[in-house]
């Protein structure tokens, strides 16, 4: 790429974001404080401005916020057009051209594609008609449901044990309401923590009242004369009557609107390399095309190269910036994104969090605290090195088993920590499920791997 | 001459006016050990702040091989009290931090600081209203003792017309801090701190026996008669808490305002600029934790392993300070370190620690110095040193002025 | 006014909590709420909340004027 031509991209060029939440964003943001003064179009399919999930099943359901005023706080300026409330419908790589589902085109010197990921409906369409049964990811989504659950319904059913799940049953049960939550695998969580850690979180969903169901899946939703859902369907031919169904079965990446594109884009997401660019559906790395957030997948060196699907904020913040820091700068100006994978989720007042990537590991020691009393820290291990950790209630430990990870510190863990109780002296399998079977909201999808030396030494970005 | 060894220089009272040059001086050998069975000085930012968040670096006093006593460390033959939560380990730490804390901030008392406001504002217009036709005050003396003195014996629910008497205990317990104080320490030195704490111990027993029969609106009281999930404290971990919170509740905010007021002195259009606009203190105050922070050193740190750190290993069992000044001026973190300015971006500081053991009191301590500076700025007409540096107290670990004379026109 | 914390930062010491308690909450002893979207009279307290932040965790905007400029947030995290 002549240096001429990115001076002009950075000077005159249009870049078009697709995608209008939290990585569009922070990319626009970024794009603006480097330098970039061409014009900046956000295509959003959503009518809204940018605004944050998470409170979506946490502050919002506990009363704290409004489900409709989550709006993300701009860092600065952005100086762009918006196009809101109308997905992109396709791709035109050779014109370079994003087709509007309204019919409009707009064209493009650079595109970054954030489209993230939605819900996965409940399969059967009828069945996810009825009045009653609710998806919980877009602002519109948390405010019907607040409504709902605000009207006292007899029982809440919420299918699949992920960590939205998890935080609905919390949400629901400090709200007074009856929750059953009904779950594939034998444990919440199982899918991004194992079942070491699910067992613990179990118990926390059973203590405090959710009627908690295992190993089961949901075979009907079965609704009145009227359409309102009154009874949900299990396979150990159970019925649980119930009037709110939340159906809670992780994501779908937005990637659909590709199809034909010639990108290298499908269910798992869309491939690029470190630098967070595109692969066409030959595998080669694209010259305009960016991806960043959700919808990305990409090769981090410190976990074998495999390629990872992140669904954290986190990333999304991060893989943003990367992006677009790589879309107007020449190339020996470009930067990896890096970032040690990490997210948090809150459930029945106790505070989980996690760094590295777990479902990776296969073993697990209990370093500091303990199981029983649901404070500690876990860590995992994969071919002898630390790959990742969890606490519960003990989050100012983290950082330094981020280091650890970023080092590749040798697992087990030898050294003595304060606080290591019996239990946590020799490392037990992780239990993670069978990465073929399908869980509920793994936060981590592995997909492709290249060997690699796993003895390298990731030395991260300062602040 | 051969130089003393830089830690030695550092607690050396002749350096106390400023000890920065020996902080910049540290910061070449970011891990300093210089002689044997002496501490391991970590100076860098980085590297403290990975060790305040390194579950291989012990707070608990059993924990150091050549454990020496201090006051505020609470050994176990230390006045007969157990250690306080500053100077234990987790879980034991946790447990009984989580119970001062439900009787003291969120999420069980989101708003007793809050709602502390008010009176804070009342205490400092009485202090500076009591500033009456003088033209000169000790501001140490009759302001920043004073105030917060006051604040935590309201908050606590300890009688402030006590001060007199709990003071002649406190003072030798706070000596005992200091490392070269320690290391000087006779016998009687020790015992007399010992019995200063029992006889603090004691006094507070008093108040908390009457608060467990008639429970007040304070935290002694919610000490007391904790029972929640953590279970209740002992009598004596109640006592060894209110000893700590009564202490480190005054004695660091003290030489937070001084030295805020000091360095406002010193730089007056800042000064001037927090006279027309009081927001600017809450910016200040996180300037001043960074450039002049009322706790300089962290002393009391081993590690129950060897440690590998920046090339050194740390034995097991070693004494570890941890510089937190130093750290706050490490230009590989901040930008222009030894310049005081409240407009920089980016204030994060080591000011209050970090980690589990962070100051517990920080909430209240902002808000004391964000509205005692923002006060004095306001109120005193033209003011000014009378004498740079002025004389300091004696504790390297807790640094701060002795007197702050300060001189002014008349009060606004 | 708008915010977000950076919860993958938040470790938790509350002082926003303390400083500001009608727009952030503890639940449990480590988790952080808050509301996304300030009243104005909260002002005062939200900037004293974002300075106080130890982790530098907040990002708010509006808050111009209030001796300072906003936090920012430069990674951070979810599970959704």
């Amino acid at each position: 790429m002549p240096a001429d031509h990115v001076e002009w991209i950075r000077r005159e060029g249009r870049i078009v974001i697709v995608g209008a939440s939290l990585a569009g964003l922070r990319a626009a943001e970024t794009l603006r404080a480097e330098g970039f003064t061409g014009e900046l179009t956000l295509i959003g399919d959503e009518p809204y401005e940018p605004y944050d999930r998470p409170p979506l099943s946490k502050a919002a359901l506990l009363g704290m916020a409004s489900p409709r005023h989550t709006e993300l706080p701009h860092r600065r300026e952005i100086d762009a057009k918006w196009r809101l409330g109308v997905p992109a419908s396709g791709l035109d790589l050779s014109a370079k051209r994003v087709r509007l589902a309204d019919g409009d085109e707009v064209e493009y010197d650079r595109l970054l594609i954030a489209t993230g990921v939605r819900a996965r409906p409940w399969p059967k369409e009828a069945e996810a008609r009825l009045d009653g049964v609710f998806l919980l990811r877009t602002r519109d989504d948390a405010t019907r449901l607040l409504q709902k659950l605000k009207a006292g319904p007899r029982r809440v059913f919420i299918i699949g044990a992920g960590f939205a799940g998890c935080e609905v049953a919390s949400a629901c049960r400090e709200m007074g309401l009856q929750v059953t939550m009904a779950e594939r695998a034998g444990a919440p969580l199982v899918g991004a923590l194992g079942g070491v850690i699910g067992a613990v979180a179990a118990d926390l969903q059973t203590e405090n009242g959710v009627d908690l169901r295992t190993r089961v899946t949901v075979t009907a939703l079965e609704g009145d004369t009227s359409g309102r859902v009154r009874a949900v369907h299990l396979s150990d031919e159970s019925v649980v009557e119930a009037d709110v169904v939340v159906v809670s079965l992780g994501s779908l990446r937005n990637t659909e609107w590709l199809t034909g594109s010639g990108l290298g884009a499908g269910p798992r997401g869309i491939a690029c390399d470190a630098g967070c660019r595109a692969f066409d559906f030959r595998g080669i790395v694209t010259d305009d095309v960016f991806v960043a957030g959700d919808v990305a997948r990409s090769p981090h060196a410190l976990f074998g190269y495999q390629f990872l699907s992140l669904e954290h904020w986190g990333n999304a913040v991060a893989q943003a910036e990367t992006a677009a820091h790589n879309m107007i700068c020449r190339g020996a100006d470009r930067r990896p994104h890096l970032w040690t994978p990490a997210f948090w989720s809150s459930q029945f007042r106790v505070n989980i969090k996690s760094v590295g990537v777990p479902p990776m590991g296969d073993q697990i020691m209990i370093t500091q605290g303990s199981l029983a009393e649901r404070r500690f820290v876990g860590v995992y291990g994969y071919q002898g090195r630390v790959i990742a950790a969890v606490s519960f209630d003990n989050n100012r430990w983290l950082e330094f088993y981020r280091r650890q990870i970023e080092r590749g510190a040798p697992f087990p863990v030898e050294f003595p920590t304060m606080d290591r109780r019996p239990e946590g002296r020799q490392p037990v399998p992780a239990d993670f499920p069978d990465p073929s079977l399908p869980t509920h909201g793994p936060t981590v999808t592995l997909s492709g791997y290249s060997p690699a030396d796993q003895q390298l030494v990731f030395t991260p970005a300062r602040h | 001459m051969t130089q003393a060894p830089l830690f030695r220089q550092i607690t050396d009272f002749a350096n106390r006016a400023d000890p920065y040059p020996l902080y910049t001086e540290l910061r070449r050998t970011p891990v300093l050990h210089e002689e044997e069975g002496g501490p391991y000085v970590v100076s860098s930012y980085y590297d403290i702040e990975a060790l305040l968040h390194d579950p291989r670096v012990s707070s608990d006093a059993a924990n150091l091989a050549a454990s020496e006593d201090d006051g505020l460390g609470m050994g176990d033959e230390t006045g007969g009290l157990p250690p306080s939560f500053l100077r234990l380990d987790p879980p034991e730490h946790d447990r009984l931090r989580r119970i001062a804390n439900s009787a003291f901030g969120p999420p069980h008392q989101p708003r007793r600081i809050e709602n502390m406001r008010g009176e804070l504002d009342g205490i400092v217009t009485g202090l500076i209203d009591g500033f009456g036709d003088a033209r000169e005050v000790d501001l140490v003396d009759q302001f920043a003792y004073p105030f917060p003195v006051t604040v935590i014996c309201r908050l606590l629910g300890v009688p402030r017309e006590d001060e007199p008497r709990f003071r002649s205990w406190v003072d030798p317990l706070v000596a005992t801090l200091d490392p070269d104080t320690r290391r000087s320490a006779d016998p009687e030195f020790v015992k007399t701190a010992q019995e200063s704490r029992m006889q603090l111990g004691m006094y507070l027993a008093g108040l908390v026996e009457q608060r467990t029969k008639e429970p007040q609106d304070d935290v002694l009281s919610d000490l007391a008669n904790s029972r929640g999930p953590d279970g209740a404290m002992t009598m004596m971990e109640v006592l060894s808490t209110a000893v700590l919170l009564l202490i480190a509740g005054h004695e660091t905010t003290v030489n937070l305002i001084t030295n805020g007021m000091l360095t406002l002195l010193r730089h007056p259009e800042v000064l001037g600029r927090l006279r027309e606009d009081p927001g600017l203190s809450v910016r200040i105050v996180e300037e001043l934790l960074r450039y002049e922070p009322p706790v300089q050193i962290v002393p009391q740190r081993t590690c129950i392993t060897d440690i590998e750190l920046r090339g050194t290993t740390i034995p097991k069992g070693s004494r570890i300070w941890l510089m937190i000044a130093a750290g706050n001026r490490d230009p590989e973190r901040f930008k222009e370190p030894d310049r005081f300015d409240p407009d920089r971006e980016d204030i994060q500081h080591l000011g209050f620690g970090s980690g589990i053991h962070s100051c517990f009191g920080a909430p209240l301590a902002r808000l004391e110095t964000q509205i005692a500076l923002s006060e004095l700025a306001r109120r005193l007409e033209n003011p000014r040193l009378v004498e740079d540096p002025p004389p300091y107290r004696p504790n390297a670990v807790l640094r701060g002025p002795r007197h702050l004379n300060v001189a002014f026109d008349g009060l606004r | 006014m708008r915010l977000v914390v950076d919860l993958n930062k938040c470790q938790g010491y509350a002082q926003c909590a303390f400083l500001a308690p009608d727009v952030f909450a503890m639940h449990g002893e480590e988790s952080l709420i808050y509301n996304p979207r300030a009243d104005e009279e909260q002002r005062e307290r939200l900037a004293r909340a974002v300075a106080a932040c130890p982790v530098q965790a907040i990002t708010a905007d509006g808050l111009d004027g209030m001796g300072g400029s906003t936090a920012s947030a430069p990674e951070a995290s979810d599970a959704r």
